[in-house]
């Protein structure tokens, strides 16, 4: 068991989500960056999709009740003992990570997994449509699992430099709805993320796109990566936690949704095109 | 059919005919390199497997020959509906149809689960008659009752759940929409045929 002492700005709980349910209105959900959801739950003998918790610019405090393996990834809070590692805590060791320099979400994952009820088949909690548990609040009591399928991990990965490359983006399906100097501008541009950030979307503020047909999209399919253009002309780059389907057009999508996920407010975005 | 690339591990798929959407998706689920599609309003999404190749599947895909006559892969689902709803009234006025007129009208359709968005179990139904067209509300209500009963441009649907909603709200009906210990949770699905009855 875990006590949860502070959630910090926004704590959940994160496996990799709902696939296969799109059709009936369900968003993928689960972790935004999923990279670091899989190397916190390899480090400590965890399947790759066991839930663990979701910190949003830090700020997570937990006391951990019984003695726990965990590891913590994703973006590098002070604070910690560790990082990109397996750590052993003692029962009632109390963690409290700082807000991290660089990147937004930090990974926090425990040997058994958090183990709250699943629903369809996922213990994330979707921000949009209020799926699973709800967010991490201060007394909450949070159930580890009491196994786990693999070894403890003795790998030190320690802690991802931040990347500050452009987002590789493809463009499409709606890149025909923008002229080509609209398709230069979404590349020459330095974005900046918007304060109301969030696991549906990362908006972005800039010159606005400027669209190059009037007229409505008849409701189509979105997925998280897809960068959506709204009325207005500034982007949203949609997360983990996107509707299923949306009415602006898509000009591009975003191939690494991991870099989004540590994107944060007030930071310069710049796109490229490319592959991988 | 115009096959778009959206992304590095997804295919949007834009039929000549919007009116074999459904069969088209059907189609593209059966192939092994497609891991879900989603339906929309005239285009499908298909999603790939992770070992799949791109341009292989999206060659797989453009050799599918969907068909307008709607599939009866869905089943029937006949809501009760009581016709209560707060903007009865003033659609019916700015229709130009009476209240009851507007009632039969809604009643009397056949209707088919076109697509699911804007929420879990949420479903875009087509067949609505052409006098009943009328757009979203200028401002959504903050929130809308499950089981509410709507209509906005040339849908209709019911509110599975309590959320904010934009539609004008015709009445409501007490069936579960959406029940997590139902498989699948959602009451209505693509390809389903739907009617409402007045209760």
């Amino acid at each position: 068991m875990i006590e949860v002492v502070a959630p910090g700005p926004l704590a959940t709980v994160q496996d990799l989500g709902r696939p296969g349910r799109l059709a009936l209105g369900v968003p993928r959900s689960g972790a935004f960056d999923r990279a670091a959801l899989r190397l916190a739950n390899r480090l400590v003998g965890n399947d790759d999709g066991a839930a663990a918790v979701e910190t949003t610019l830090g700020g997570l405090a937990v006391r951990f009740v019984d003695a726990a393996t965990i590891a913590l990834t994703g973006a590098l809070c002070p604070g910690a003992p560790g990082w990109g590692t397996a750590i052993t805590v003692g029962a009632g060791t109390t963690l409290r990570l700082g807000a991290p320099r660089h990147g937004l979400r930090s990974y926090l994952a425990v040997r058994g997994g958090i183990a709250l009820d699943p629903v369809l088949g996922s213990r994330s909690t979707d921000t949009l449509s209020g799926l699973g548990p709800a967010a991490l609040r201060a007394g909450d009591m949070v159930p580890v699992g009491s196994s786990a399928p693999g070894e403890v991990s003795g790998a030190h990965v320690g802690a991802a430099p931040p990347d500050r490359r452009p987002l590789a983006i493809r463009f499409g399906p709606r890149e025909d709805w923008f002229s080509a100097a609209a398709r230069r501008h979404l590349l020459t541009t330095v974005w900046a993320v918007r304060s109301d950030c969030d696991r549906v979307g990362v908006r972005l503020d800039g010159p606005p796109l400027v669209r190059d047909r009037g007229g409505e999209l008849p409701s189509e399919p979105v997925l998280p990566g897809a960068v959506q253009v709204p009325a207005d002309g500034r982007p949203i780059v949609f997360g983990p936690d996107a509707p299923v389907t949306g009415g602006y057009p898509v000009i591009a999508v975003v191939l690494d949704l991991d870099r989004v996920a540590q994107l944060r407010p007030g930071e310069a975005v710049r796109f490229r095109p490319g592959s991988g | 059919m115009r096959v778009l690339r959206y992304g590095e591990r997804a295919w949007l798929l834009e039929p000549d005919d919007p009116a074999t959407v459904l069969s088209l998706a059907a189609a593209a689920a059966e192939l092994g390199s497609v891991a879900e599609v989603v339906p929309a309003a005239r285009t499908v999404l298909a999603v790939l497997v992770d070992e799949a190749r791109p341009d292989t599947v999206a060659a797989e895909l453009r050799s599918l020959t969907p068909t307008a006559s709607a599939r009866r892969s869905g089943g029937d689902v006949v809501l009760d509906v009581h016709y209560d709803g707060a903007d009865l009234t003033d659609t019916a006025a700015e229709l130009g149809v009476g209240v009851d007129e507007l009632v039969r009208l809604h009643s009397t359709a056949d209707y088919v689960v076109a697509f699911c968005g804007f929420a879990p179990g949420f479903a875009y139904l087509r067949g609505l008659d052409e006098r009943l067209h009328a757009p979203r509300l200028p401002s959504p209500r903050t929130r809308v009752p499950a089981g509410s009963v709507g209509i906005a441009g040339e849908f209709t649907g019911v509110y599975p759940r309590e959320s904010p909603g934009g539609w004008r709200l015709l009445g409501r009906t007490d069936a579960a929409l959406w029940d997590l210990d139902r498989t699948p949770p959602a009451l209505l699905t693509p390809g389903t045929r739907v009617r409402f009855r007045p209760a």
